[in-house]
């Protein structure tokens, strides 16, 4: 019995294969555009608590350390109060408690690690944001799927909606749309069962924790463009003085 | 034998200090050649005062190896040259390491900013001759450095061990792997394993840090040393050395020190600022400079669907690609065309029986049947043919001018059709396969070594300009 499931299991991850191999053959997907604001410490906020609360069960940051968010506004008694959930110690890496082993077991494959997940999703279709923000919103009911979902821009994706209760139940419909002087059809996602929130209001959330995927991918992001305006007005000042020094210098050559 | 002192060194400038600076500096020349090699290399070296905009990056790609190599040391102090440690630890850079991503941002730009200045250096040289005689060597050491450099981004790039650092570094590899007779061996001894592991990732750390920046030391030495003995070339092509004064100073020459330094100096300013640019503002250059799959740990179970290499490696990878199976007969035809063309233009019988064998031979091993080498073994001997092709310049070019400014229609034509041609491979190098990339591959691939090849032909026959006695500014 045993043996069969991870037959099953070896099926799974090789199916999962399959898929992303014939998308990148060609397939662009239209991703939506990301409406984040690096700079809004409050969405960068909420998005850190919907992402200790939703994401880092199953998914590690392996790389950021908690009191790192002292970065957007956040002290560390409210970091270890409200967003450290497994007892370490606010300066320690958000690190998961599940086994890889036993996460490839459950879900075909590992989860990956999202700390710089914002980064290696960009692409020529789009920012990692856009493709993280469409992604959390492209779900969808499938039947045929063994996790029950499956999703618009990862195709056969190993991931249950980890979000369903909030965003409801999406069904990939048919619908008319106006081609070039005839109509056509094309599969688009249609929400079947509300959930907690108004598609409005997911989106909203989706784009909160978007946005702190993005910060953490690379925290020093927004510090670093600060410095670089110095940095630049300091070499444009620089260049002045040797742009005077090379003139007074070359005014015997002839 | 007791020397005989020097003259004590004069030192002026620093007001009540010139004393006891000109006994220090005294007292270290005639214990070191230090005023020579100053004069020697700085303010006695001559150099033409006609240098345009062109000349700026032979320093330019000086100040980036140094860039490259403070930068490179303070990574190392954090880096971890282990599979299982690598890629966490340039995100412990990134994050952790006070101004870690600063240094780690000018290294990983610096290696894409490296390649422009060189490739801009190459072109000058290409432009004005730079590499007629008597400059053959300073090419050669030139080229040297250039094929030491690739070697050096090749290993570089698998340190990170993100996605493409593994698969870039599975590709390159193996086309070792396809060399007749010893390609497995030699692979699995590059390796240092089966396949690529901690050991591969070990001496790749050992060849970066290392080997090779030993060999760009010593050669970008040698490159300087050569340039000084024969002295800068220029726009114009012609010998400032031919026209001196009374003192044995060429009259279009300039001491290097202080007219190029401060002006050099512009140009570090000014570069500096494109630099800081993308550091600051653009590190990953839109996926050119930083591939986004390198923020994927390296996974040897999981292959990317679409494998580049960085961007300054895709002409070459773009004239690996293009050779395909049913290429060879074109090639086979180009290169009994090339036996042609030299049976009709040589006189000398044993060159033109030199030729005839050789290309007999190639056109078998292309296309002869059991006796034909796979297509594959044909893209990787392309692919170096062309890196080291630029070695044969000095003796290609056959234009009784060196610059391009005295050069006729028929060089300018092949030189702009050259560069373009360079752009358009490497743009197909960056890109997944389609049957028209192929395609243009191809003619891009045929027009790449014709520029080479044909140039003793096309740089003979062209209308060249008189060159002028002096140069002009």
């Amino acid at each position: 019995m045993i043996k069969n499931m991870n037959k099953i299991n070896n099926l799974f991850a090789i199916l999962l294969l399959v898929p992303t191999l014939a998308l990148a053959a060609g397939d662009h997907i239209k991703l939506d555009r990301a409406p984040i604001n690096e700079e809004d410490h409050a969405s960068l906020q909420r998005g850190a608590r919907h992402f200790a609360n939703y994401c880092l069960n199953c998914h590690s940051a392996a790389y950021m350390r908690y009191n790192r968010l002292q970065d957007i506004g956040l002290s560390e008694a409210q970091i270890r109060d409200n967003l450290v959930f497994t007892g370490v110690k606010v300066g320690e890496l958000m690190r998961i408690a599940m086994d890889p082993k036993d996460a490839k077991n459950w879900f075909g494959a590992t989860p990956p690690d999202l700390s710089v997940v914002a980064r290696s999703r960009a692409s020529a279709d789009g920012s990692g944001a856009d493709w993280l923000y469409t992604y959390l919103r492209g779900f969808y009911r499938d039947a045929e799927r063994p996790t029950g979902w499956n999703n618009t821009v990862y195709a056969n994706v190993g991931m249950p909606h980890a979000l369903w209760e909030l965003q409801g139940e999406q069904v990939l419909a048919e619908r008319k749309v106006r081609g070039e002087g005839y109509m056509k059809t094309e599969m688009a996602l249609k929400l079947d069962k509300p959930g907690q929130l108004t598609p409005t209001q997911y989106d909203e959330m989706v784009a909160d924790l978007v946005n702190y995927m993005v910060y953490m991918g690379e925290p020093v992001r927004s510090n670093r463009k600060t410095i670089g305006m110095f940095v630049l007005m300091a070499l444009g000042v620089l260049f002045i003085f040797v742009y005077a020094l090379k003139k007074e210098y070359w005014k015997d050559v002839h | 034998m007791a020397a005989t002192p020097k003259e004590p060194v004069q030192f002026s400038g620093a007001g009540p200090l010139n004393a006891p600076i000109g006994g220090l500096l005294t007292w270290v020349d005639q214990r070191f050649p230090l005023m020579s090699l100053w004069r020697d290399h700085l303010s006695q070296y001559y150099a033409p005062k006609n240098f345009n905009f062109w000349y700026f990056f032979g320093g330019l790609a000086m100040l980036v190896l140094m860039i490259q190599i403070v930068t490179g040391i303070f990574l190392v102090m954090h880096y971890k040259p282990s599979a299982a440690e690598a890629f966490a630890s340039v995100e412990y850079i990134m994050r952790d390491v006070p101004m870690g991503w600063f240094i780690r941002y000018m290294h990983s730009t610096g290696a894409s900013a490296f390649f422009i200045v060189v490739y801009l250096h190459m072109f000058r040289g290409l432009m004005y001759g730079s590499y007629r005689q008597p400059r053959e060597l300073i090419w050669i050491f030139g080229m040297l450095i250039y094929l030491s450099l690739m070697a050096e981004a090749f290993f570089g790039y698998l340190l990170p061990w993100g996605q493409m650092s593994f698969w870039g570094a599975q590709v390159i590899i193996n086309l070792f792997d396809a060399l007749p007779l010893i390609g497995p061996d030699l692979s699995t001894w590059i390796r240092g394993d089966f396949v690529i592991s901690d050991a591969t990732l070990n001496r790749f750390f050992a060849f970066h840090v290392i080997a090779l920046p030993l060999v760009l030391l010593g050669l970008v030495a040698a490159h300087i040393m050569a340039l000084h003995e024969v002295g800068s070339n220029n726009p114009d092509g012609v010998e400032i050395k031919k026209h001196k004064d009374a003192q044995g100073r060429p009259l279009d020459g300039i001491p290097f020190h202080p007219y190029y330094t401060v002006k050099d100096m512009v140009g570090v300013v000014v570069f500096l600022f494109l630099f800081f640019l993308v550091v600051f503002f653009a590190p990953e250059m839109g996926g050119y400079f930083l591939e986004f799959n390198n923020f994927i740990p390296a996974d040897s179970l999981k292959t990317p669907p679409h494998i580049a290499p960085v961007w300054y490696f895709t002409p070459y990878y773009s004239i690996l690609r293009a050779i395909t199976e049913d290429f060879m007969l074109v090639l086979a035809i180009g290169v009994a065309a090339y036996v042609v063309l030299i049976w009709l233009t040589t006189r000398d019988v044993r060159v033109k029986l030199a030729a005839s064998v050789i290309g007999i031979a190639v056109i078998v091993l292309m296309i002869g049947g059991p006796l034909a080498i796979e297509a594959k073994v044909w893209g990787v001997a392309a692919m170096g043919a062309a890196t080291l092709i630029f070695f044969l310049l000095p003796w290609l070019d056959r234009s009784p001018v060196k610059s391009i400014r005295y050069k006729g229609p028929l060089f300018k034509t092949a030189l702009t059709i050259f560069v373009i041609v360079f752009l358009v491979l490497g743009y197909y190098g960056t890109q997944t396969v389609t049957p028209a990339g192929t395609l243009i591959s191809q003619v891009g691939t045929l027009i790449y070594f014709s520029f080479f090849l044909l140039m003793p032909w096309y740089s003979a026959m062209d209308k060249t300009k008189p060159e002028p006695d002096r140069v002009t500014m």
